[in-house]
């Protein structure tokens, strides 16, 4: 332990402790715009500049170490002037353009500049007046507002294994860029939208989709349909100044129907069809000798990841749609024939925790209906922004109810939110249908957490069923590499791209830290246990949809609008 | 010789990215796309990071440019030394400035940090090889052994 003094308070911490951590030890805040909890990228901006007794110069609290008998200031009038003149050049750089911005009132630029009290800035306004990046349908680049913290290159290239993004030149001209320098929908990115929880300010965000809404919602001829992913309510509260897992389904279905939704109904309804669909596909494979291990193919950010780094693997992927998919095939055929509505005048509007959906609803394949299945995609920072925009008073709404035939669901749908969910949702339907006992206990909990890769076993009547989970893709990496070897001991493998699962999606509330994702997981699994139904194939409305439409999982229907097939990227930059 | 051949004879060689990108340069005189492409490939990185080394170093050009290289130092002492005669009479003898190539795609016109040959001021090099010493008069000269 090294003992030392900040602002006259006595502390130690562990040897090789930054200046950084041993202040937040002791309740001290120092600011930071480039170093992050989950990180390791430090010392770009200097915001976090603080004072050494014996050192000349002021020192970056977030990769400085501490050492014994240190003595730190970190809000004497020196540091406090320093951090505002570091402010002030990089705001002179900055467009001024917060009234305009995705990250307005979400901003670390914006909030330093507010506690650090800068008024008028004394050096003068120079943008980089570059073009805006909207070359894909999920995630736009604004160079502009980039404050060079290279968090973003760090997620996209260490956690995500992707390097889309990397430097470009150095010193003064230094900018962050897609591979290349071209845009980024030329670059490798497979539209997770992780950098957008990266990045503290308004450089990159989700393309938006709510004025095709509003334009859709206001014609009186067309029918407005949503559907709402399992990682969105635990989410949604923090939005509106709930805290995570606090929203209560029921308001929300109510406050949809304020927003002008015309009918709502559940993706959790086609998640647990999919168990339905991906656990008999895994079935098959297993007594077939088909291709294994099996991949799960709900995460499109996880399906562009494999089709551009692991074409020569896309036999192993399940040709399951993902929920939304599947949702949106059935919702113009089955729903709309239920509904006697003409699928024409349906607008199929998906909310979910991704920004790769945004992509996946665009593919041109995904039109089994006759129509484009999914019309537009919202993330939950987009109903976050409808439920302000539409001043939505949750203490006034009351409860309401999904609308009928694709809205029921199970605790097996629900936990598809959390990495591993997928998983032990399967688990609990396979191990019925081939054991023909019931599952005495429904918790997998080796499945469940937010480490990178975990594996599991199952014995099913003599047949061990081996299995992994990887969340964010550079642990997807590590299993893939084992499989193109041929050294993978698994049978099936659950791959979610982002840190965490669904509840850590792109299309978030901006996560600050991984606290935050852990919080949202417990949610997840404590909204499991309150489910009467925990198992898929229970779930009523799914008898019904087999009974009245499907027939049998991996039925001709089912091939028809339930199941994909995929396609080898070919990208050249990657 | 291929972009892959030249790649993988340094491919094991610690910083051997950087002497495979001036080996491409001498041959090529820059470093084209598809040759950031395949050393991405060959050293098992991605292209954008490839694309950060290429762009970091100001040696190297991702642009097409005239085969011979000339640069003219642009460090005080050489700018002392007189220089700017130098760059003048250079734009005037080849027809383009600094930053441009010869349409022939013969010579391309760069400047540079001090190369450490400040004994003998104002400096050029070509190729990398300096010439010392320089004047409007001497560069002429000089240019003549890469026509
Ligand atoms: S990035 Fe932040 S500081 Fe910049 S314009 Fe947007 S809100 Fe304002
Ligand atoms: S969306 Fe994902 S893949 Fe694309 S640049 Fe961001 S982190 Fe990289
Ligand atoms: S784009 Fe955002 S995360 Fe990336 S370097 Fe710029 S400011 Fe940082
Ligand atoms: S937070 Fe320490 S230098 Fe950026
Ligand atoms: S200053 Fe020109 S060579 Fe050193």
């Amino acid at each position: 332990m090294v003992n030392l003094t900040i602002d006259g308070i006595k502390t130690s911490v562990p040897d090789g402790s930054t200046i950084l951590q041993a202040a937040q030890k002791i309740g001290i805040h120092i600011p930071t715009l480039c170093a992050h909890p989950d990180r390791i990228v430090k010392s770009n901006c200097r915001i976090c500049v603080c004072e050494v007794e014996g050192s000349r110069l002021l020192q970056t609290a977030c990769s400085q170490p501490v050492f014994e008998g240190m003595v730190v200031k970190t809000r004497s009038p020196k540091v406090i002037e320093a951090r505002q003149i570091i402010l002030e050049l990089i705001l002179s750089n900055h467009p001024q353009d917060c009234l305009n911005c995705i990250r307005n009132v979400n901003c670390e630029l914006q909030h330093l500049a507010k506690e650090y009290c800068i008024r008028e800035n004394p050096f003068k306004l120079k943008t980089k007046g570059l073009p805006k990046d909207y070359s894909t349908p999920a995630i736009f680049r604004d160079p502009n507002k980039c404050v060079l913290c290279r968090r973003c290159v760090e997620t996209c290239t260490v956690i995500q294994g992707v390097g889309a993004l990397g430097l470009e030149n150095r010193g003064y001209h230094t900018m962050i860029v897609p591979s290349m320098g071209k845009n980024l929908g030329d670059s490798p990115c497979v539209m997770c939208g992780q950098c957008i929880h990266a990045c503290p300010v308004g450089a990159i965000g989700e393309v938006e989709y709510i004025d095709e809404l509003m334009e859709a919602i206001a014609d009186p001829n067309t029918i407005v349909v949503t559907q709402i992913a399992p990682a969105v309510r635990v989410a949604i509260g923090e939005e509106v100044g709930m805290k995570t897992g606090e929203m209560p389904m029921n308001k929300l279905i109510t406050a949809l129907r304020q927003i002008g939704f015309d009918y709502v109904l559940h993706t959790n309804f086609t998640a647990d069809l999919t168990i339905m669909e991906e656990g008999h596909e895994l079935l098959q494979r297993l007594t077939t000798g088909g291709i294994l291990p099996m991949f799960t193919s709900c995460s499109p950010g996880w399906i562009n990841f494999c089709e551009t780094y692991y074409p020569d693997l896309l036999d192993n992927l399940s040709t399951c749609k993902s929920p939304q998919q599947m949702f949106g095939a059935l919702l113009k055929t089955y729903w709309a024939d239920k509904m006697n509505i003409d699928a024409k005048k349906i607008f199929s509007v998906s909310i979910m925790p991704c920004t790769a959906k945004k992509y996946e609803a665009f593919r041109p394949e995904m039109n089994a209906s006759g129509y484009q299945d999914v019309d537009i995609v919202l993330t939950t920072r987009e109903l976050g922004r409808l439920l302000r925009l539409c001043e939505i008073d949750f203490d006034k709404v009351e409860p309401s109810e999904f609308d009928p035939w694709m809205g029921d669901y199970t605790g097996a749908a629900v936990i598809f939110g959390a990495s591993g969910g997928v998983m032990e949702a399967a688990l609990r339907t396979v191990y019925e249908v081939v054991m023909q006992e019931e599952l005495k206990d429904v918790n997998f909990t080796a499945t469940r957490g937010f480490q990178g890769i975990k594996e599991a076993e199952v014995d099913l009547n003599g047949t061990v069923v081996k299995v992994a989970i990887a969340n964010g893709l550079s642990n997807a990496r590590k299993l893939m590499d084992q499989v193109r070897a041929g050294e993978s001991p698994y049978h099936f493998i659950e791959i979610m791209a982002c840190p965490g699962g669904c509840i850590g999606g792109g299309g978030q509330p901006i996560t600050r830290s991984n606290i935050k994702r852990e919080e949202r997981i417990a949610s997840i699994y404590i909204e499991d246990e309150q489910c009467a139904i925990r198992k898929s194939h229970e779930n009523p409305e799914i008898k019904m949809v087999y009974e009245e439409f499907l027939h049998e999982p991996l039925g001709h229907k089912s091939h028809e609008l339930l199941h994909t097939h995929y396609h080898a990227k070919n990208k050249r930059l990657i | 010789m291929g972009y892959k051949q030249i790649l993988d004879a340094y491919k094991n060689i610690p910083g051997g990215m950087i002497e495979a990108f001036n080996a491409i340069q001498d041959i090529y005189s820059y470093l084209p796309e598809e040759a950031i492409i395949e050393a991405a490939k060959v050293f098992n990185v991605p292209v954008s990071k490839v694309y950060d080394v290429t762009t970091f170093y100001s040696m190297f050009s991702i642009k097409p440019r005239g085969k011979n290289v000339i640069r003219i130092c642009q460090s005080a002492p050489c700018h002392v030394a007189g220089a700017a005669e130098v760059v003048a009479a250079l734009e005037r003898e080849l027809g383009i400035r600094i930053g441009e190539s010869t349409a022939d795609g013969k010579f391309a016109l760069e400047t540079t940090e001090c190369v450490g040959q400040c004994q003998d001021t104002p400096v050029i090099t070509i190729n990398g090889k300096p010439y010392m010493g320089v004047t409007p008069a001497t560069v002429v000269d000089i240019l003549a052994e890469y026509k």
